[in-house]
């Protein structure tokens, strides 16, 4: 059981790593989430039906999800459309492209085949199936994560680092704002998708509403996160949007478990995931404010010789 | 070095909201000017300035940079030639990098790889770079911690690493209290005179304007009204521009006078 909330968080910690890059790193609020994610376990769960075997199902949710991200960011920097509504474009057209993808079917069983967690199960087989399925995906999302921190630490990741914090510096070096964007929600949306991909395999079907509300529960996995410890470390931040993505998952576990307690039931999840994401918000703003004037009273007393001009 | 010829920027054009803020702007500058520019505002020096570094495209005219046309060229294109740095002190730097990462970044201009260029060896180069403001120590922190004027002292030490051939400083120390303005300016004219930049230096500080560079520009509801250089600008004062202003547009410049401060 507990094996099932970190194999669950896990997965879906890949996706928040995703919706980091657009929302925290990039600062673009990018729906595209909602409809990529589906496309992966769509495109994974087909490669796994006609054969394609294991690896090849990732790869292919993968790439999938970085056409999304090119669509998007396409429609974001050529028709000048705000990256939101861009997004919400994308996502709803790939409903659609979805259920094409499925086979005009909105759910797609993986059943009598062999799956990345078949796999799993009978590589650790001297392992109990739930620890040998934990390890697994342990293993593909701390490397996963060694990347996305290399990525992200390498000139490239910095240079979209810095397009997120203020795209002017990013023009006054010299570099296409636009290129810098497709190569961030492609990455962004890879990632979501193959996030997807890992899903449909676990739970044993790929379903064309798998994405939706996505986008906010990836929010509340980050924000919860971002509580846990501050930091601006690359490698710091993305294991706390896996610890987030975790915790997240361990409080629907329990909301589904103790929520009868109290009157919740699964219907209530998404409100209440909605209210997480505002007091998180609430929260953060406030100490962040505390957190600025405390440091900037320090920096400017240091510095500037003990003017300040607050 | 830089020729702008017959340069016009009119906005919304054929609409009710028309407005010329800029009307056949001749200026040649040779290598090694350093032209301040003055005007009160509306004058058209900012929109000079977005004409110069291609943040939005001229209506008429030509801009050449270096012997090369860059008039159609995209703002990030001719970045590469280009420093520039913005009256708002947040507009230069990345406020949630650390200064280590803002400065890889500035080292030169163009699309990054994916290699690692962060090595002990330009850490100690940001270092020195930095002792001078006194940040030297501070290479991991978030631009973001920064006062203004530490920012926009950061934000000319970037500008500067990639050598560029001309630097634009719009008003670099309009936003600083007098302390830290006086600071930014020191370090300006320092760095101006070292490595010898060709540069062209907005302020509204008629005595800055005075005091600063080799040349002076006044610009007027999108016009160049007044050129002086040499011996003529250092003999200028503060109340012979007024005067000569006052003669060309021959309009009541009372409104005018609040805009232009006199000095410190």
């Amino acid at each position: 059981m507990i094996e099932g909330i970190f194999v669950e968080g896990l997965i879906f910690a890949v996706m928040a790593m995703g919706i980091l890059i657009s929302y925290r790193i990039l600062d673009i609020a990018d729906l595209t989430c909602d409809g990529s994610l589906a496309t992966g376990a769509a495109v994974a769960a087909m490669c796994i039906t006609s054969g394609w075997g294991v690896p090849m199902s990732l790869i292919m949710a993968f790439l999938a999800g970085v056409l999304c991200g090119l669509v998007t960011a396409a429609i974001h920097n050529h028709l000048h459309l705000p990256g939101l509504l861009a997004g919400i474009l994308t996502m709803t057209m790939l409903y659609s492209v979805n259920l094409r993808i499925l086979g005009n079917k909105a759910n797609v069983p993986l059943v009598r085949v062999d799956t990345m967690y078949t796999w799993f199960r009978s590589t650790f087989d001297f392992m109990p199936s739930a620890v040998a399925s934990l390890m697994g995906t342990l293993v593909i999302v701390v490397v996963l994560k060694v990347l996305f921190d290399l990525f992200f630490r390498c000139d490239l990741g910095v240079a979209i680092g810095a397009l997120g914090g203020n795209e002017q510096v990013v023009i006054s070096l010299g570099m296409n704002p636009s290129v810098l964007k497709y190569i961030a929600l492609g990455l962004s949306n890879g990632l979501i998708a193959l996030s997807g991909g890992m899903l449909a395999q676990y739970q044993g079907f790929a379903d064309a509403n798998l994405g939706q509300g996505m986008v906010v529960q990836g929010l509340a996995a980050i924000m919860i996160g971002e509580f846990l410890f501050r930091t601006n470390r690359i490698s710091l931040i993305t294991l706390r949007v896996i610890l987030g993505s975790i915790i997240y998952k361990a409080l629907m576990f329990l909301g589904r478990r103790y929520g009868y307690l109290v009157g919740i039931t699964p219907n209530d999840f998404k409100l209440l995931t909605g209210l997480l994401v505002i007091i998180s918000l609430i929260v953060a703003s406030t100490r962040t404010k505390a957190a600025e004037n405390r440091a900037r009273r320090e920096a400017v007393k240091k510095v500037m010789g003990g003017v300040d001009n607050a | 070095m830089l020729d702008i010829q017959h340069v016009t920027k009119v906005f919304f054009p054929g609409t009710v909201n028309e407005k010329i803020a800029l009307s056949d702007i001749n200026l040649h500058i040779n290598e090694g000017d350093v032209v301040s520019v003055i005007g009160s505002n509306g004058s058209g020096k900012s929109t000079l300035f977005n004409m110069i570094a291609g943040t939005f495209p001229v209506t008429a005219g030509t801009i050449m940079l270096d012997g090369e046309d860059v008039t159609h060229k995209s703002e990030y294109k001719r970045a590469f030639g280009i420093g520039r740095i913005f009256q708002d002190p947040t507009k230069g730097t990345s406020a949630n990098m650390s200064i280590q990462d803002n400065m890889l970044l500035s080292l030169k201009k163009g699309m990054r790889g994916i290699g690692f260029s962060l090595n002990n060896e330009r850490r100690e180069l940001f270092r020195s770079l930095l002792e001078p403001i006194g940040l030297q120590d501070r290479l991991e922190d978030n631009v973001g911690l920064l006062s203004g004027g530490q920012r926009q002292a950061l934000t000319l030490i970037m500008a500067c690493m990639s050598k560029p051939k001309l630097l634009l400083l719009d008003e670099h120390t309009a936003a600083l209290d007098p302390g830290n303005a006086r600071i930014v300016m020191d370090m300006t004219e320092k760095i101006i005179q070292e490595e010898h930049y060709t540069a062209l230096m907005i302020t509204h500080n008629m005595q800055f304007a005075i005091e600063f560079g080799n040349r002076l520009v006044m610009m007027d509801e999108g016009r160049i009204i007044l050129e002086a250089e040499g011996d003529e600008k250092r003999s200028l004062t503060v109340s012979d521009l007024v005067r000569r202003f006052k003669e060309i547009r021959n309009k009541d410049f009372a409104s005018d006078e609040e805009l232009l401060t006199e000095g410190d």
